[in-house]
């Protein structure tokens, strides 16, 4: 399956019209205009401070817009709808000490489902040892969380989000904290749930090379998308690495550009 | 060891001692793990404030404490939940605001009450058979909630926004565990003090993290920290003649540098 084919005609999972948000008087998220298909992987890309993570946010319903709608498996996000996301935070380095081993943390994914004073049994560690061993950390059960690898953490941590039968999985700064061997092994199965499940992906990321080479879809964002599109084209333009490192302003605009606001006055 | 057991005010300490050493260990495990030890310094001086409104109004001082505690950590997490303000900043105005009115009240009483010291020190020669009672049955609310909602609870220490976003009523889960956190210290108060406690909050579960990666290992040190400081601290300060909620939290410190050295050496 090539990638300009994944996910085209799918149903849109995932929508924003017109999103403001503001935070102390600025505008953080600008006129976003962006949807995702189902079974198809996003890659949201854009320097730091460029709005990805509220962008996430949004869409999952942590953070309400100002302006502009968002809807989710053609819901409001919210509780109902979030049951079908599975969401992965940046790495974050805090946790290292927490107490619990790989195992336990898959479980997490599970006590939604396994309701208020009741403790995962057999039944709960089968699947999360299932999830384990699709992530290939089966053998890492047992260890604790804090002492494993950035990759392996992840590896987890998608294992987690697997348990809860997610249709659309949320990733933050992905490539944080892990080496380049393990990305290149953590996209390969991220295509691989795409194309096994149809498990659908938004991601955020800095890190251009890593969303040009891993995602269906791609949107430039820096407070407005400035693109959105199929990676090839993102790339193939030589302003787009000038640009990258500093202020992200241009880009292609054409009928590719399905969503985008500014189709109708640039193009 | 057993003459001081023929005391009865000793036998109601250790009693006391053993229930809430149990209590604040298991708090003190999401104290550490959730960040906040802080806040357990605000709640407990808190209840300062309710011990002179009841002691102005005759009227129970545990009961006049807990409800400040439990108004003053629940304050704390809902300004801190808001975004213009941070957590240590709604401690920070809580804390001595709880502090001041306590000061008012002493001023406003025309009785000079010198229990209020002991609820600052703690003082187990007031320990009271009704106290015992108190201190057990608001115990077992404590250890009772803390395992109906254990895996809640962890979950939420371990990365809230996900347990969010995976259906979890954190908001909820967050101000219960304050309500628990100022059971638990209204409990201690008269053993440890209103100054100290905040430290048996915190040592034990953090002594516990030194040298366990498991959370059930984590919990059983953290009781087994809180049981011999308790006890010990009881002991030597009978002996030594010292205040007991200086020596208690004396010795858990002692307790805790060599788990720090404990935990160092088996990391090599």
């Amino acid at each position: 399956m090539s990638k300009r084919e994944v996910g085209s005609g799918n149903p849109v999972i995932a929508e924003l019209n017109d999103v403001w948000v503001g935070y102390n008087g600025k505008w953080v998220l600008k006129s976003i205009f962006l949807n995702c298909r189902a079974g198809e992987i996003l890659g949201i890309v854009g320097p730091n401070g460029a709005g990805k993570s509220t962008l996430l946010k949004v869409i999952i319903g942590l953070i309400q817009p100002d302006r502009g709608s968002v809807s989710l498996f053609g819901k409001k996000p919210g509780k109902e709808a979030r049951l079908d996301v599975g969401y992965l935070p940046q790495i974050s380095h805090a946790e290292r000490s927490f107490p619990v081993t790989a195992l336990d943390v898959v479980l997490m994914g599970m006590y939604s489902r396994i309701g208020l004073f009741s403790r995962p049994g057999r039944k709960e560690r089968e699947i999360a040892l299932n999830m384990l061993s699709m992530v290939n950390m089966a053998e890492h059960a047992g260890r604790p969380f804090g002492v494993l690898s950035g990759g392996q953490q992840q590896r987890i941590n998608i294992a987690r989000a697997l348990c809860s039968n997610p249709r659309l999985l949320m990733l933050d700064e992905p490539s944080t904290g892990v080496d380049s061997v393990a990305q290149e092994d953590f996209y390969v199965l991220l295509a691989k749930l795409r194309d096994e499940q149809g498990l659908s992906v938004i991601m955020v990321s800095h890190d251009i090379g890593v969303i040009t080479s891993h995602a269906d879809q791609v949107a430039c964002l820096n407070v407005e998308v400035h693109y959105h599109g199929e990676p090839e084209l993102c790339i193939s333009d030589e302003i787009m690495e000038k640009v990258f490192g500093k202020d992200l302003k241009i880009m292609v605009h054409d009928s590719k550009c399905a969503t985008c606001h500014m189709r109708h006055e640039d193009v | 060891m057993i003459e001081i057991l023929n005391f009865e005010f000793m036998r109601n300490a250790f009693l006391a001692g053993i229930i809430l050493s149990i209590v604040l260990a298991v708090v003190s495990f999401f104290v550490v793990l959730k960040r906040y030890s802080f806040i357990g310094v605000g709640v407990s001086h808190s209840a300062f404030g309710g011990v002179a409104l009841g002691s102005l109004l005759g009227i129970s001082p545990t009961l006049t404490a807990l409800g400040f505690a439990v108004i003053v950590s629940n304050a704390i997490g809902y300004v801190g939940r808001r975004e213009r303000l941070s957590t240590d900043t709604a401690i920070g105005i809580f804390f001595a605001l709880a502090m001041a009115l306590g000061v008012i009240f002493i001023g406003l009483s025309d009785k000079y009450n010198t229990d209020l010291f002991g609820y600052l020190f703690g003082n187990i020669l007031a320990i009271t058979r009704t106290d015992i009672v108190v201190v057990g049955v608001l115990g077992t609310i404590v250890l009772f909630a803390c395992y109906f909602f254990f895996k809640e609870l962890l979950f939420v220490a371990f990365d809230s926004e996900v347990a969010f976003v995976s259906g979890m009523p954190v908001v909820f889960l967050d101000h219960f565990f304050l309500t628990i956190l100022a059971f638990a210290v209204v409990i201690s108060i008269k053993i440890v003090g209103i100054v100290l406690v905040s430290a048996l909050l915190v040592i034990p579960g953090a002594a516990a993290s030194q040298v366990t990666d498991r959370y059930v290992s984590m919990i059983a040190v953290s009781i087994g920290v809180a049981l011999i400081s308790t006890t010990g601290g009881l002991v030597i300060s009978y002996y030594a003649d010292l205040a007991s909620g200086a020596t208690i939290v004396t010795f858990a410190s002692l307790i805790f540098f060599i788990m720090v050295g404990v935990g160092k050496l088996r990391k090599r």
